[in-house]
């Protein structure tokens, strides 16, 4: 990667960063909390996607 | 009107609200993405060179940090969209022409697009289905993702192929995570604007289709 590139993309992150940053914190702080069984159930179709990858992964080897 | 007029009419209306936002979103999203694979392959096409996706995506992204939320509520947010949709499209010319040029490059693409477009449909579908609030993962994933950024910034100097690949993985698991995510909040009246509820959705599509180009590309010994 040129130079010129390499320093627009980490002023394109840094951008990104900043304006997430106050996102985050909005989410952490005022966010609902997790109930019994919501992680699973988010969890598990995260998996499935891990699954379906290595899946993908294989079939292009 | 009784109490049970009342009681019926009122879930009736903001059913048909969700719905209608549901509908609205899906057809946004369909429009967008069919104008972003047109962008691209015109941008194969004219073989586009490399730095064009940087400037694509840096153009994009300030279009959707100070334009589009001004122009969210009202008829130019969709004008807006396109812009923006049509840019990143037009910015996977380069990244398409360098993986079409590698010997499964074609089998590479299509494997990435069709695994982008089962996942999605796949876990936009679980959460229209279970109509589980998914909101309490927003901490997490917006922390997830400033995490990733760092990484990135830090791998443009270090320049580091295992670190790409890593990110690539931690970016797939949190635009799943943000499919869920985004799907649940437009359920669930935690997003009201089909303009922005689109633009977070083919944000984490075009995000997993393109770290699903790089890991196949890498891990298939072709990269």
């Amino acid at each position: 990667m040129e130079l010129w590139m390499k320093i627009a993309a980490a002023i394109a992150i840094g951008m990104m960063l900043v304006f997430m940053f106050p996102r985050a914190k909005y989410w952490l702080e005022h966010g609902p909390k997790a109930e019994k069984g919501d992680w699973q159930a988010a969890i598990l179709p995260i998996l499935a996607v891990v699954g379906f990858v290595i899946l993908l992964v294989m079939m292009v080897r | 009107m009784n109490r049970l007029d009342f009681s019926v009419a009122r879930p009736a209306g903001s059913t048909l609200a969700t719905n209608k936002l549901i509908k609205n979103t899906y057809m946004l999203l369909s429009a967008t993405l069919v104008f972003s694979a047109l962008m691209a392959a015109a941008s194969v096409m004219i073989q586009t060179p490399p730095g064009t996706y940087l400037i694509c995506v840096i153009g994009a992204m300030l279009l959707g940090m100070f334009v589009l939320p001004r122009t969210a509520n009202s008829s130019a947010g969709i004008g807006v969209i396109f812009l923006i949709t049509g840019l990143l499209g037009f910015g996977l010319g380069p990244l398409l022409t360098y993986y079409l040029a590698l010997p499964k490059g074609p089998q590479i693409i299509a494997t990435a697009f069709g695994g982008t477009g089962i996942i999605f449909l796949g876990l936009s579908g679980y959460a229209l289905t279970t109509k589980r609030d998914f909101s309490f993962m927003g901490g997490f994933l917006f922390v997830g993702m400033m995490v990733v950024f760092i990484g990135m910034l830090a791998n443009i100097f270090l320049e580091l192929p295992a670190l790409a690949l890593a990110m690539s993985g931690g970016i797939i698991l949190l635009m799943s995570g943000f499919i869920l995510f985004d799907t649940s909040r437009m359920i669930n009246g935690g997003e009201t604007n089909y303009i922005f509820a689109t633009y977070g959705l083919y944000l984490s599509i075009f995000n997993l289709f393109i770290s699903l180009l790089h890991i196949l590309g890498a891990l298939s010994g072709d990269d």
